[in-house]
């Protein structure tokens, strides 16, 4: 299973930085990707809040940004 | 205007005189600082938010405001201090099965007990707590493509305390086009539950009897690795790609969870002690944890298209897949509204029983914790957001929670019995930023 999963690891971040080079825009061409509402963060106290309930209520927890502190509640 | 001015600067200095009186460390939660455009250097940015969450059957309600300050210190520095207060009370499932007979229960202190009804969900019902968390973190450059962020955490409750630190570096490539994105967090728990920890397998006692608990705090370490991509699709869209990687060493149990034990026709075996037999639940003292996390995020004529997926993987042998999809429909006057849909699935922890039977020997580890059986969950939600006349940004939020078990195996009279109930949630919350 672990072999498998860094196996897939491998594939994904090669295929992931090998693409990467080929994509994007010039540097005048981000006002969009510029707003706020675009930002991967836009909401942090919404998704901390989120992360929180679902650590608390489900087996997995994290994954997206990286783990805040933990609590009494899991 | 001027009001608002005043506001902010009574409560700049609250803030430092809130980080210069606490020694203690404290800890960020998100890899990045909530920093605005507007934002110019030296200016604090506030963000509040409140919570409330409320469980069907009267299970657990909770109230939670946060309150964020941000400080732009230079061009590319931040400092971000977050306290949370997260207060709960109701009830939560014991972990033991519903009888047709009535059953009695010792509370967690030993000191006194509790009855359930025949045919009934156990739920212990003295589930209450406040928890407060202080959080800070300061980002700030290294190199024209280089970031880096460091903070610490610590998170205080009755039975609970967890403090971390952690670090992050982030490098951006490609024009700035692609980032890549590497954090390490280290945690610190120490629980002392009420009454003391039970013993693995321990028999719950009578009141007034020696209780099978020890005295002292339990311990848990926890390493969280998270490795990223964002990378620029084109002028509208960009991903972000993640591999976590979690292990934590140390008590893992729920102090609070037990398990019943039961005869070859389904009732509570009679051991001839007067309260429910039931034993405390034990899990392994380790689990890792693999995630794979992929996110797009596309602007559509002022709508915004946001989705994720997860997967995670663990020693415990829970997979779990959760789908994110929300939609932000922006109005001309700059309100919008978004509707959210999430799924989550999960697989059973390995040790998951939601009982013991007296005629099978006792398994290695065990545990019925419904949070570690098979379900589905679906949260619907809906957000509206406007910006006040001063323009400052509200969000309103409610949000639905449903969470669907696989009814597992049963026999006997247990078959009338329902071990593993559907319940919901409603979450309501309100966001404002100035």
């Amino acid at each position: 299973m672990k072999q498998k999963l860094l196996l897939l690891l491998a594939i994904l971040g090669f295929s992931v930085l090998s693409g990467c080079s080929t994509m994007g825009v010039n540097a005048w061409e981000k006002d969009l990707l510029a707003k706020p509402e675009m930002a991967l963060d836009e909401q942090p106290l919404t998704d901390a809040l989120d992360d929180h309930i679902y650590f608390s209520k489900e087996a997995s927890s994290g994954g997206r940004a990286y783990a805040g502190g933990g609590c009494g509640c899991n | 205007m001027k009001k608002n001015l005043l506001l902010k600067s009574a409560l700049a200095t609250a803030t430092l005189t809130l980080i210069t009186g606490t020694a203690q460390a404290e800890e960020g939660q998100e890899q990045t600082t909530p920093a605005s455009k507007e934002q110019a250097i030296g200016d604090w940015k506030f963000d509040a938010a409140f919570l409330f969450y409320s469980e069907s059957d009267s299970r657990v309600s909770a109230i939670e405001p946060v309150f964020n300050a941000n400080k732009r210190l230079d061009e590319e520095e931040y400092l971000n201090l977050k306290l949370t207060v997260d207060s709960l009370t109701g009830a939560s499932p014991s972990g033991a099965v519903a009888s047709d007979q009535p059953l009695t229960f010792t509370r967690p202190s030993g000191n006194a007990s509790y009855t359930v009804n025949a045919n009934q969900y156990p739920l212990d019902d003295t589930f209450k707590d406040t928890r407060v968390a202080l959080a800070t973190s300061w980002t700030f450059p290294v190199s024209d493509m280089t970031k880096a962020g460091l903070g610490a955490n610590i998170s205080k409750e009755y039975d609970y305390l967890s403090a971390s630190i952690n670090g992050n570096i982030s490098y951006d490539f490609n024009n700035r086009n692609s980032t890549l994105f590497a954090g390490l967090s280290y945690a610190f728990d120490s629980i002392d539950p009420v009454g003391g920890a039970p013993i693995a397998f321990g028999r719950m006692q009578p009141v007034g009897d020696p209780q099978n608990k020890l005295s002292g705090s339990q311990d848990k370490d926890t390493l969280d690795l998270l490795v990223g991509i964002t990378q620029v699709i084109d002028r509208e869209s960009l991903f972000q790609f993640n591999y976590s990687y979690s292990m934590s060493d140390g008590y893992h149990n729920d102090p609070y969870k037990v398990l019943s034990v039961l005869d070859d026709q389904g009732n509570y075996f009679d051991d001839g002690i007067p309260v429910a037999n039931v034993l405390f639940e034990n899990r392994p003292d380790e689990r890792t944890k693999h995630g794979l996390f992929g996110r797009y995020k596309r602007y559509i004529d002022g709508d915004i298209l946001d989705v994720s997926y997860r997967y995670m993987t663990d020693d415990w042998e829970i997979d779990s897949h959760t789908v994110d999809l929300k939609y932000r429909f922006a109005f001309d006057n700059g309100d919008y509204l978004q509707p959210h849909v999430r799924y989550y699935t999960q697989t059973q922890a390995d040790f998951y029983q939601p009982y013991l039977r007296q005629d099978q020997p006792l398994p290695q580890f065990a545990s019925s914790d419904y949070r570690l059986a098979e379900y589905d969950a679906i949260t619907l939600g809906l957000e509206y957001g406007w910006k006040s006349s001063g323009g400052n940004q509200w969000r309103m939020a409610l949000e639905l929670y449903n969470q669907t078990p696989t009814e597992p195996e049963k026999y006997g009279v247990l078959q009338q019995q329902t071990l593993l109930p559907d319940w919901n949630a409603v979450m309501l919350r309100v966001n404002y930023s100035f």
